[in-house]
């Protein structure tokens, strides 16, 4: 069994959100039409399906909607990150993204805490994007 | 003229296999299916010939087609898959079935399914795979892979909005484990849980420690359905399907965590339809199964099925108020999935009709009124009543 972690692979619609992580910022779609924020990247607006969408940097500012904790690894591969603190978080702009918490003790973790995002560059030329407590 | 279902189809005969540990099942999962759908027809009196219409869900791999050769049905009127994973689909397969006796597409409908997980492998286990796009690629190299996992979370949120602890969780397991004990057919009888022994046992996700989680099995159920006015021609009480309803509200299978309402089981929308067609209120409702892929998602589909509000959840969720035969509402009174089998479901349908046949090894006296809640949290969700005569 291949025991190195998934990595995602940027598509031709998701790859302006991948390229941003690499330079350390956050890239969301906008839907010139409506208005309203797009996650995850895709080619129409989620909310009135145009496709008049533009990617704009964003602050990447969350707050923790929801999380778990893992305390048997998900895959073998993650069993160096056990306990695995896994997160929804909801940025800024109304989009939700799941990730895991970093620098953060378990007892200090609380549903609506403020996050900002942390930059994890985990492979030649890919980087996650964790939160960390702001 | 109102649309509906009610009193239009009835089930005749429910059948099942020995239920094995996962990966345990020494025949081969079709040949469950066949053993089930036998059984299920031998119950009804019905020759399996009869049947002429298949109607099952989670993507069973066992088609229509295939099956009516097996078993040399007459004809075949009607194959029907319902979409999605997981047990979300229990009585949506129902209402497929009921729907199609209904119309008078088919006339001896079976609702079917069969699990040999050895064969085909686990559904809990995450997907190994190393590179990943599309919104995938946003949760799984993040570890977030397994149904545990996203489930935890919703509960996790649903708990925190409204102050739920620990307990209620606790009081769902244990009311499951307590009904097996008098089920010789339960994977767990004999095997008793306290709250000691809950309270002691591991984490999996936080929520859920381990008796929180369904077990896997290998086996097959099945229920053979006819129309109502045929309901009497058979061997056992009659009992008639009086509502489903399935699916789900505004975008709650949008992918990456951004359902609107986020922390839900999905039936909010679901359960008033359900009402509507049955023509009854939560307080008509006798006896209930919901099934539980984890606990938290019972507490939120009973909640969403207006059983409680939301605010009172700790005070409704104590142990005396779930259990056979005096309880405020007995719940999963042959030992669900946590206790008696994990079938995807289609055992708490059984259930649920012995409820209504008077034949359950947890009989609640005079139940006429008896509801199945499907797996809660995916999307489609569904759920169906069923009914005694007296209540048509
Ligand atoms: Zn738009």
């Amino acid at each position: 069994m291949d025991l190195s972690k998934p990595l995602p692979t940027p598509t031709p619609t998701s790859a302006p959100f991948w390229d941003g992580l690499n330079d350390g910022v956050v890239r969301l779609q906008r839907c010139n039409a409506c208005g309203g924020w797009i996650f995850y990247p895709r080619s129409r607006c989620s909310h009135c399906l145009s496709d008049d969408i533009e990617w704009h940097e964003v602050s990447g500012a969350a707050t923790l909607h929801t999380f778990t904790i893992a305390r048997q690894p998900t895959a073998p591969q993650f069993a160096d990150e056990v306990p695995q603190i896994l997160a929804v978080v909801e940025l800024e702009e109304g989009v939700r993204m799941t990730s895991t918490l970093v620098r953060v003790t378990e007892k200090a973790i609380e549903i609506g805490m403020q996050l900002e995002p942390y930059f994890d560059r985990v492979a030649d030329g890919v980087t996650l994007l964790r939160f960390a407590p702001r | 003229m109102t649309r509906t279902l009610r009193g239009k189809a009835a089930v005749a005969g429910v059948g099942q296999t020995t239920y094995y540990k996962h990966g345990q099942s020494p025949d081969a999962e079709s040949k469950l299916a066949l053993e089930a759908i036998v059984n299920a027809c031998v119950d009804a009196g019905v020759s399996p010939k009869e049947i002429d219409g298949f109607a099952s869900f989670s993507n069973d791999r066992n088609d229509g087609p295939r099956l009516a050769a097996a078993l040399d049905c007459k004809e075949l009127r009607y194959s029907n898959m319902f979409w999605g994973g997981g047990g979300g689909g229990t009585a949506g397969a129902i209402e497929n079935a009921a729907a199609a006796i209904a119309c008078g597409i088919a006339d001896c409908v079976v609702v079917y399914r069969s699990l040999a997980q050895g064969q085909f492998g686990r559904f809990g286990r995450g997907a190994q795979v190393r590179h990943v796009s599309g919104d995938a690629a946003h949760t799984v190299p993040y570890g977030l892979m397994s149904a545990a996992q996203m489930f935890a979370m919703k509960a996790m949120r649903f708990m925190h909005d409204y102050g739920i602890r620990q307990e209620a969780l606790r009081a769902i397991a244990l009311a499951s484990y307590t009904h097996a004990q008098s089920n010789p057919q339960a994977i767990m009888h004999g095997r008793p849980l306290t709250e000691e022994q809950y309270d002691a046992s591991r984490w999996i996700v936080e929520p859920f420690r381990l008796f929180d989680c369904c077990q896997e099995n290998d086996g097959a159920a099945a229920m053979v359905l006819v129309p109502a006015e045929r309901a009497k021609d058979f061997a056992h009480r009659p009992c008639y399907v009086l509502g489903t309803a399935s699916g789900g509200p505004n975008r709650s299978a949008a992918p990456v965590h951004n359902a609107p309402l986020y922390g839900s089981s999905h039936f909010t929308t679901v359960a008033k339809h359900l009402y509507r067609m049955a023509e009854l209120t939560p307080n008509d409702v006798d006896v209930l199964q919901s099934y539980e892929n984890f606990t938290g998602g019972v507490l939120m589909a009973m909640v969403e099925h207006g059983f409680c509000a939301a605010e009172e959840v700790n005070d409704f969720f104590v142990l005396d108020n779930l259990l056979a035969p005096d309880g405020r509402l007995p719940l999963n009174t042959s030992g669900g999935n946590l206790a008696e089998c994990y079938m995807h479901g289609l055992g708490l349908t059984i259930e649920a009709v012995r409820q209504v046949r008077g034949t359950s090894c947890n009989q609640i006296d005079g139940a006429e009124v008896s509801m199945m809640i499907a797996g809660p949290m995916v999307t489609p969700v569904s759920s169906v009543i069923f009914g005694a005569e007296s209540t048509l």
